[in-house]
């Protein structure tokens, strides 16, 4: 009886998988289809990819989205770092508490929400809206992650480290820069990637936020996929697929590489703590 | 050990995103609510809100297509997540998992377009089996389904988190003192893992209010969402003061998940 119930729970699993993965693979197998469709293939073709590549405006948008999401991951995981030990030194528990529940108000608002209200705001101070406007959003709601990685490194860290840097005479900056920064880098640098990661996965907030002049990939795909079928959709996909694909095992392989074994999976658990938000 | 000067400098841009990006906007959308079209104060919003069919009905609709959604998400990911952590290798395949939420939720929205259309592949198996074929796309169904597909990976995580965490010796102490499968299931596993299976509901519930462009792209404009009345009155009919109540009405509800799926209060621990 053991013997079946192992099989149909594999079974299951692999139905799992497959309903998951099968979109994707749709999506990059009709990128190479000769006709104009999705559903009948007829012909092996480059012609899409070739189409993406010599679309100057959607290269355009690529860069700009690229642009957008290290700008942004950048000056986010910065505020973050040193919100995070701002978090970190607040020793009272009742004020710690309310800013780690004002850090997650953002993690938690639907994205219709938060790009509503960053449009009334943006709109009250009279900022136009265009690449600033979706900048200043993309660092906006990047921050409580990078907060959210950084301050277990800060927990982690031993005390001892830092009263045993004061007392050989070292400042507060010699102290951050030698000592706290070092140690949390693992988590600064967790940050900074999923920081990035969500900026070039955001919509809906960069859909309220961008106005008529500047778009990003996400919005870009959205109006064109609003017109129906387009294979130069599938190409683009396709190719953004391999580049995720990329990143992920970059970033594994350079967190397998700074880490033993057991903190990996730890690591791991932390990310899916930030991904299932 | 820190001097407070050196706190109060990390604190600055941090404590200046807060005001500015966290309490300034929600303040604004609650107080833009109060508005109407041409910029008068007015508590008519909530009045047409409150008094029109229309509003609420879309409001219950809504919170039904949210519940479904998340019901079939639930379904599908409790026994995925639980049969995950009894593999071999799982750190991989729950890395398989989390995969394709890095990639854009609307190029998998598109996908379905292209699933679902009249000409393809599901029709074409519909008619296969004798069905013939059927208007899949722009149903209420085909956005249960690509909703609940774009939200599987992120029930499965917290779930699989809390079954990892369980205490195998509870288990053997379960099945030691003479309980079945089912009973160490439902009186020892399961209640253990309810923590993991609010912070899905969580994660699953409160996006799926407001999922507008799946309603857009699959559901065809049949399905509205919350968060398409939000989007409907921000960017297409200009109401801003309308799509602000709307907001507002939304941000309740979130308020509510969050307490009836809150952290572990004591007292929600006892389960039948």
């Amino acid at each position: 009886m053991k013997k079946t119930g192992l099989k149909w729970s594999n079974l299951y699993l692999i139905l799992v998988f497959a309903i998951l993965y099968i979109p994707i693979f749709y999506l990059i197998y009709y990128s190479f289809n000769e006709g104009g469709t999705m559903n009948s293939f007829t012909g092996f073709t480059w012609d899409h990819y070739k189409e993406v590549f010599s679309d100057t405006r959607l290269l355009v948008i690529v860069l700009d989205t690229l642009l957008v999401a290290l700008l942004s991951s950048l000056i986010a995981t910065f505020i973050g770092t040193m919100g995070a030990l701002g978090i970190y030194y607040t020793k009272k528990r009742p004020m710690r508490n309310a800013l780690l529940s004002v850090n997650n108000v953002l993690m938690v608002s639907p994205d219709v929400i938060i790009g509503a209200s960053f449009l009334v705001f943006f709109t009250f101070l009279g900022i136009g809206l265009g690449f600033g406007s979706v900048l200043m959003s993309h660092v906006a709601f990047s921050i409580p992650i990078v907060v959210l990685m950084v301050l277990p490194k800060l927990k982690e860290m031993n005390d001892s480290m830092i009263s045993a840097a004061h007392d050989l005479g070292a400042n507060n900056w010699q102290v951050l820069s030698r000592v706290i920064l070092p140690t949390i880098l693992p988590g600064i640098l967790a940050g900074y990637f999923m920081a990035f990661t969500y900026s070039l996965d955001d919509f809906a907030v960069t859909f309220f936020v961008t106005g008529n002049g500047f778009s990003t990939l996400s919005v870009e795909i959205y109006s064109r996929a609003r017109q129906g079928v387009s294979l130069s959709i599938n190409a683009l996909s396709a190719l953004m697929f391999v580049f995720a694909l990329t990143l992920v095992i970059g970033y594994y392989f350079i967190m397998q590489h700074n880490i033993n074994k057991k903190k990996k999976q730890r690591k791991l658990a932390e990310i899916e703590a930030v991904k299932m938000r | 050990m820190t001097t407070k000067k050196s706190k109060l400098f990390y604190f600055i841009p941090y404590s200046m995103w807060i005001l500015l990006f966290v309490i300034a906007p929600i303040l604004l959308i609650i107080y833009q609510s109060f508005f109407d079209v041409s910029g008068h104060f007015t508590f008519a919003n909530y009045q047409t809100y409150f008094s029109s069919g229309t509003y609420l009905q879309m409001t219950i609709s809504s919170v039904w297509y949210a519940f479904l959604i998340t019901l079939f998400t639930f379904l599908v990911s409790y026994p995925t997540a639980y049969l995950l952590s009894k593999t071999k290798h799982k750190q991989l395949w729950l890395l398989l998992i989390i995969l394709p939420t890095w990639i854009n939720l609307l190029l998998k929205a598109y996908a379905f377009i292209g699933i679902f259309s009249s000409n393809g592949n599901v029709n074409g198996f519909l008619e296969f089996i004798g069905i013939g074929s059927k208007q899949i796309l722009f149903t209420d169904v085909s956005f249960l389904f690509v909703a609940t597909y774009i939200e599987i990976p992120f029930m499965i995580l917290p779930i699989f988190n809390a079954v990892e965490e369980i205490n195998p010796s509870y288990i053997s102490a379960s099945t030691d003192l003479g309980a079945n499968a089912w009973q160490t299931f439902r009186r020892v596993i399961f209640p253990l893992t309810l923590n993991g299976v609010k912070s899905g509901v969580q994660a699953v519930f409160i996006p799926s209010l407001s999922l507008f462009m799946l309603t857009r792209l699959i559901g065809g404009n049949r399905v509205i969402t919350l968060g398409t009345a939000i989007e409907q009155h921000f960017l297409v009919t200009q109401n801003w003061g309308m799509g602000s109540t709307i907001g507002v009405v939304l941000i309740a509800a979130m308020v509510i998940i969050m307490l009836l799926t809150g952290e572990k209060k004591k007292r929600g621990r006892k389960m039948k």
